[in-house]
């Protein structure tokens, strides 16, 4: 197996006396595409965002293509200078269930923000690499336009684009079709599976189960604090092996024809 | 019947043009340093530090509970004896204005940043943006444009508050006024053409201040 570009070990997270995991371990590879299912509350959006460090873990490594991030110190826990932290999100791609462009700026703006504030380029070249990956998401005729004038399909396929423009060694999607019309899902579904099958590394958090098991190579069920279950999407989504996760599919199955 | 008579008053009219020249200087150095003191107070106020949070707390506390009329007095008269320092009228209104206007802005400028939605703070930080970057690039622009109409209510009504400078002999457009009233026996005339030109400047710099606010509007952001 090679080297995995993400290694979460014994992560934990929890908010005063609510714990939401205690003892996380992943080990992404490159071109994992790892679809994240459970129950609402269950600590998906938390997982997620320890990774980008949105949320600070309470204990655990987080290492990225084999640099640990972070000081840790010997309670367990590490300590996240604001260096580190804007290094590390630089190198990972987040893409959040409501969208949140940044309105201000026209759509090209959005992309090239990145490039331009964060990686320091000058803006001619930052303008072509964004109209290149706006290309990639099928917009590039709406470079010039401000996002309060797209629908809620093109706003998130814009925020992808966003999040490629700066070359994100992983892609993190928090439920990013969650908030559209059901119309308007299937075109933001179409630019993910598109990345997929570029082999892009991906954590998804998703409800749409069909969707994960035809993109993700690796599902993972949340439950009780944890990973309750990983493997295939055969394994875990046809024959799961354990109750909660059983449960949880038979739900979601119930009003399916 | 009254005689109208306004040939003394403009007979003199350089006088008033030079109170009205004094008085958009005071209001624009006030504005400039108040905007400037405003920021930093608000920043102190949003910061996780006790030390810079309270002391910005106080200022704004002190400057927004007491008369305008007591602060001027106090720099003019007082400052001098606590630290022995030479006072002219303007240095004493430049000061009660600016740090007087800067309370207001703060509180302004606080509102209009925590405002903007957690998203968006979100979304800078995940594209690897610091603080300062995400403030000057993603939150300023967006929150400077909310705090729009409030900073131009608040600058017109610090326009006409510094009429108060007379008090200290700073020569601004009211206290010419009153020299001018004193000399040519006219005070009507004088009080009615000091009104008016209260009332076009300031109507002018609203025209204006609606306009820019109609073009903020042209990304619509405001209406998503
Ligand atoms: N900022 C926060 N402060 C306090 N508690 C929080 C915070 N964020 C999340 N939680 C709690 O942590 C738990 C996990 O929340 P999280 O948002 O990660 O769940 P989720 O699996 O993403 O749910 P959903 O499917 O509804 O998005 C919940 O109990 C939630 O109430
Ligand atoms: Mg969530």
């Amino acid at each position: 197996m090679p080297d995995p570009i993400l290694r979460l070990s014994g992560l934990a997270k929890s908010f005063d006396t609510n714990t939401v995991f205690e003892d996380v371990d992943l080990d992404v590879a490159p071109g994992d595409r790892i679809a994240i299912l459970g129950a609402s509350g269950s600590g998906k959006s938390t997982l997620l965002r320890c990774v980008n460090l949105l949320e600070i873990p309470d204990a655990g490594r987080i290492e990225l293509n084999g640099d640990v991030v972070g000081n840790p110190e010997k309670s367990g826990r590490a300590r996240y200078p604001e260096r580190e932290l804007r290094e590390l999100r630089k190198r990972v791609g987040m893409v959040f269930q409501q969208f949140n462009l940044f309105p201000h700026m026209t759509v090209a703006g959005n992309v090239a923000e990145g490039l331009v504030t964060v990686l320091g380029q000058s803006s001619g070249p930052a303008r072509e690499r964004a109209l290149a990956e706006l290309d990639r998401v099928g917009l590039r005729d709406k470079a010039d336009t401000y996002p309060s004038r797209l629908s809620g399909g093109q706003k998130q396929r814009v925020a992808i684009a966003r999040a490629l423009a700066m070359d994100p060694e992983i892609m993190l999607f928090d439920e990013p079709t969650s908030a559209l019309d059901p119309a308007l899902v299937g075109e933001v579904l179409g630019v993910i599976e598109q990345l997929a099958n570029e082999g892009r590394t991906m954590l998804l958090v998703t409800h749409e189960i069909g969707f994960a098991y035809h993109v993700a190579n690796r599902i993972a069920f949340i439950a009780e604090g944890g990973i309750y279950e990983i493997g295939t999407p055969d394994e875990v989504l046809k024959n799961p092996r354990r109750e909660k996760t059983q449960k949880f599919l038979a739900e979601h199955r119930r009003f399916q024809f | 019947m009254y005689e109208w008579n306004f040939a003394p008053v403009f007979a003199e009219s350089g006088l008033l043009l030079a109170g009205f020249r004094n008085t958009l200087i005071l209001t624009a150095t006030a504005l400039s340093g108040g905007l400037v003191v405003g920021l930093l107070l608000a920043f102190a106020r949003l910061s996780h530090r006790r030390w810079l949070r309270l002391p910005a707390d106080l200022v704004i506390e002190v400057f927004r509970t007491t008369p305008p009329l007591v602060q001027l007095f106090w720099f003019y008269f007082g400052l001098p004896i606590v630290l022995s320092v030479e006072m002219t009228p303007f240095m004493a209104a430049g000061l009660t204005f600016t740090i007087q206007s800067g309370a207001f802005f703060a509180e302004i400028f606080r509102a209009g940043i925590v405002s903007i939605e957690k998203g968006q703070w979100e979304s800078a930080k995940a594209i690897g943006m610091g603080h300062n970057q995400l403030m000057r690039r993603i939150i300023l622009p967006q929150a400077v444009k909310r705090m729009f109409p409030s900073m131009m209510e608040r600058s017109i009504e610090l326009m006409k508050t510094t009429t108060l400078v007379a008090t200290v002999s700073y020569a601004d457009l009211l206290f010419q006024a009153n020299e001018l009233a004193q000399k040519t026996f006219r005070p009507l005339e004088v009080y009615t053409v000091v009104a008016l030109i209260y009332f076009v400047s300031i109507s002018c710099v609203s025209f204006f201040a609606a306009r820019l606010e109609k073009r903020f509007a042209r990304t619509g952001e405001f209406s998503v």
